[in-house]
């Protein structure tokens, strides 16, 4: 953050800048996924860089480092997932892209049995300098199997580091600071931020993974947003100060580290907490907060800590239903007022 | 193999109603600004009307994300998958699953899905089922070209290959996976010759020819009643449009080759086919058309006069036997 200058940039374009920047820093980057390029292997017929991915957060990086180094793959998840941890294992800092994280059933193996594991099982013996880069959100109409949030499947295994940025700050800091780990770091788009835009430093930076933020100061709750979510908590604390609560919202940017203390630190001051998450709710990180801020911050408690969360469902397709399905502004106040016993 | 004219017409009705319907289908959610993505097979549809074309409402068939024409072919109500699509509670799945996860199994159809090679072992279950009770079923596994480098359709074909399980592995290669060309992610030609590898026949088929389909699925599917085990068909086609139909196929193809494709377009060559053989005419080809735009406006009157779902549906099918709690504690939030 010694940058002095910023411009406004979108959350895509910030993702896409900390890629160029790292790997123009460290030639021992590669990334690999399918169509993150596009147009595989028809650059003498013409065609490069087709499609940049999905929501084209990796467009243009083909042209700059060329295919060994920015390199399509087939449709075989857990091999070219599995083949970027081996490679990190082998001395080079490996990114994959996992299209959608609602697919990782088909490659979990790998993150569960090898991430996770080889660098304790094996007694320090192996480091893994690897990043997934990944996508989640409901909101899109992709219905049940692009969809899905699912942070709890990687918060609770140990070995994975988690991040959840929430603008296009977050994104490059945090994306810059899992290129720079020796950690696996799964790097958690929402899908519904690419198109937002915030001031961003233009030279490279990092937001330490684990710390969250508070992106806003008040003295009767605490508010915590994941992601996309933080954004919700901020519209809820503009709805709550008309009605005369003064809202804390916090951003937690890791969901594993969790910044435990950040939270309750807050709570220390605010005595009520809220935790909003757009994961389903049952062994949830907004759980995992409750139960520890329970636990450790008790005796500051005036009230239950409540949690806004998507219901026990997987995502229906319908947009009303859908709309139902994802926390909004609107469930975060009801709640709050439930806290105050309103 | 020979043909009725009952069976001709069938076929001519069935890949005409897949193009109408996708092609309108898209025009709506366009209309109505709708979310989500629709992938659309026009140009493939002579694959799944030539397979189908051998099947009954008790056998079996796995979709993926590109699955509209899987589901008319195998006579999913048109009425419902416009509904579905158009986010109705009439729909298919009563609004919940969209374009990508339309399942109707009154029509042993298992279902759309959204994850590249995940329906495909779901076919050889069926299949599996068939055997167990002792039928003459068949399942067929649709699958992409794309989806040929997942692992489970490999583990898949070996598991229904040592089982001689009644199912039909159909690869429909229409050339891409996404923007990724077949040439760069597959590194032999034909990939019916993955086939070998699990001592099942393996078969290339003009998948732009729907008498070549239905010949070739003739016989795969009559191995597989006799109980002689699965068969791998690589139907070669062409998508017409982008991916998921809004996205530009330029980026990572030329004009010459959509052009190429296009001259053998499947419903073209179906239709010269049958007046130069004399075996439709002009007339019931023509009355067959009208009639298919009939039903597509009927279909979507029906959808437009349905209901939205409502918003209790939120919280059901999640169990067929819902655990007490099962929904979690903040269920009463959403009702
Ligand atoms: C496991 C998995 N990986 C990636 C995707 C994203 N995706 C959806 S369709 C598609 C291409 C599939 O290509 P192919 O199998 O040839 O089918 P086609 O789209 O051409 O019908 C991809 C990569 C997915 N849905 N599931
Ligand atoms: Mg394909």
């Amino acid at each position: 953050m010694t940058s002095k200058t910023t411009r406004m940039l979108s959350y895509r374009d910030a993702i896409n800048e900390a890629l160029q920047q790292e790997m123009e820093r460290n030639p021992d980057i590669i990334l690999m996924g399918e169509d993150i390029a596009g147009a595989a292997g028809r650059a003498d017929q013409g065609f490069v860089d087709a499609w940049g991915g999905p929501f084209r957060t990796t467009q243009g990086l083909i042209q700059k480092f060329g295919e060994d180094r920015v390199r399509d793959t087939p449709i075989s998840e857990a091999a070219f997932i599995g083949t970027a941890i081996g490679a990190a294992a082998a001395g080079v800092r490996t990114v994959a892209e996992l299209m959608y994280f609602d697919f990782v059933g088909v490659c979990f193996d790998q993150l569960l049995n090898n991430a996770a594991k080889m660098h304790y099982m094996y007694g320090g013996n192996v480091t893994l300098p690897f990043t997934l880069l990944t996508r989640v959100g409901a909101g899109v109409g992709s219905a049940a199997q692009h969809s899905e949030i699912l942070y709890a499947l990687i918060a609770h295994i140990p070995g994975l580091k988690g991040v959840v940025p929430s603008d296009a700050y977050t994104a490059k800091g945090l994306l810059t600071a899992a290129l720079r780990s020796d950690d696996p770091v799964i790097f958690f788009e929402h899908k519904l931020l690419y198109h937002e835009s915030c001031e961003v430093p233009e030279e490279s930076y990092e937001i330490p993974i684990g710390d969250a933020r508070t992106v806003r100061e008040g003295t009767d709750i605490t508010l915590v947003g994941i992601s996309k979510m933080t954004s919700v908590c901020l519209e809820a604390a503009e709805l709550l100060s008309a009605e005369g609560v003064n809202a804390e919202v916090i951003d937690l940017l890791s969901v594993f580290p969790i910044d435990y203390d950040h939270i309750i630190t807050s709570v220390q001051k605010t005595h009520r907490l809220v935790i909003v998450d757009e994961d389903t709710p049952t062994c949830s990180v907004a759980t995992d907060i409750a139960a520890t801020v329970g636990e450790e911050a008790f005796d500051s408690l005036d009230a239950p800590i409540m949690r806004v969360q998507s219901p026990h469902t997987p995502v229906p397709y319908a947009r009303g239903l859908e709309l139902a399905y994802i926390p909004d502004a609107q469930r975060v106040v009801k709640t709050v007022r439930e806290v105050f016993g309103n | 193999m020979e043909i009725t004219k009952e069976e001709l017409l069938k076929m001519f009705e069935t890949m005409v109603t897949i193009r109408q319907f996708e092609l309108r289908a898209f025009a709506e959610v366009g209309q109505r600004s709708l979310r989500g993505a629709i992938h659309l097979s026009v140009g493939q549809e002579a694959v799944p009307t030539g397979i189908c074309a051998h099947l009954t409402d008790d056998d079996y068939l796995a979709s993926t994300h590109r699955g509209h024409g899987h589901c008319i072919a195998k006579g999913v109500d048109v009425q419902g998958m416009m509904a579905e699509i158009l986010q109705k509670a009439t729909g298919t799945n009563k609004g919940k699953g969209g374009s990508m996860h339309i399942a109707d199994m009154s029509k042993g159809m298992l279902g759309a899905n959204g994850v590249v090679g995940s329906s495909v072992p779901l076919a050889v279950g069926a299949a599996l089922a068939a055997k167990h009770r002792g039928t003459d079923q068949v399942a067929i596994a649709f699958f992409g070209d794309g989806a040929v480098n997942q692992g489970v359709v490999h583990e898949s074909m070996n598991l229904a290959a040592i089982w001689k399980l009644p199912v039909i592995f159909a690869c429909e290669n229409n050339q891409y996976a996404e923007s990724t060309p077949v040439e760069y992610a597959t590194p032999i030609a034909d990939i019916a010759d993955r086939a070998k590898g699990y001592n099942m026949p393996g078969v290339v088929v003009d998948g732009m020819d729907a008498f070549a389909v239905y010949d070739a699925a003739g016989a795969a599917i009559g191995r597989a009643r006799a109980g002689l085990g699965p068969t791998l068909l690589e139907c070669k086609t062409y998508r017409y449009y982008g991916h998921a139909a809004f996205d530009n196929p330029k980026s990572y193809r030329s004009t010459e080759e959509e052009d190429e494709w296009k001259a053998r377009d499947a419903i073209m060559k179906f239709k010269e086919r049958v007046i130069e053989e004399g075996t439709l005419n002009q007339a019931e080809l023509d009355e067959t058309e009208a009639a298919v735009t009939e039903m597509m406006d009927d279909a979507v009157r029906f959808a437009d006069e349905s209901p939205d779902p409502d918003l209790s549906e939120l919280l059901t099918d999640v169990y067929f036997d819902p655990p007490k709690g099962s929904l979690g504690r903040s269920a009463h939030l959403f009702t």
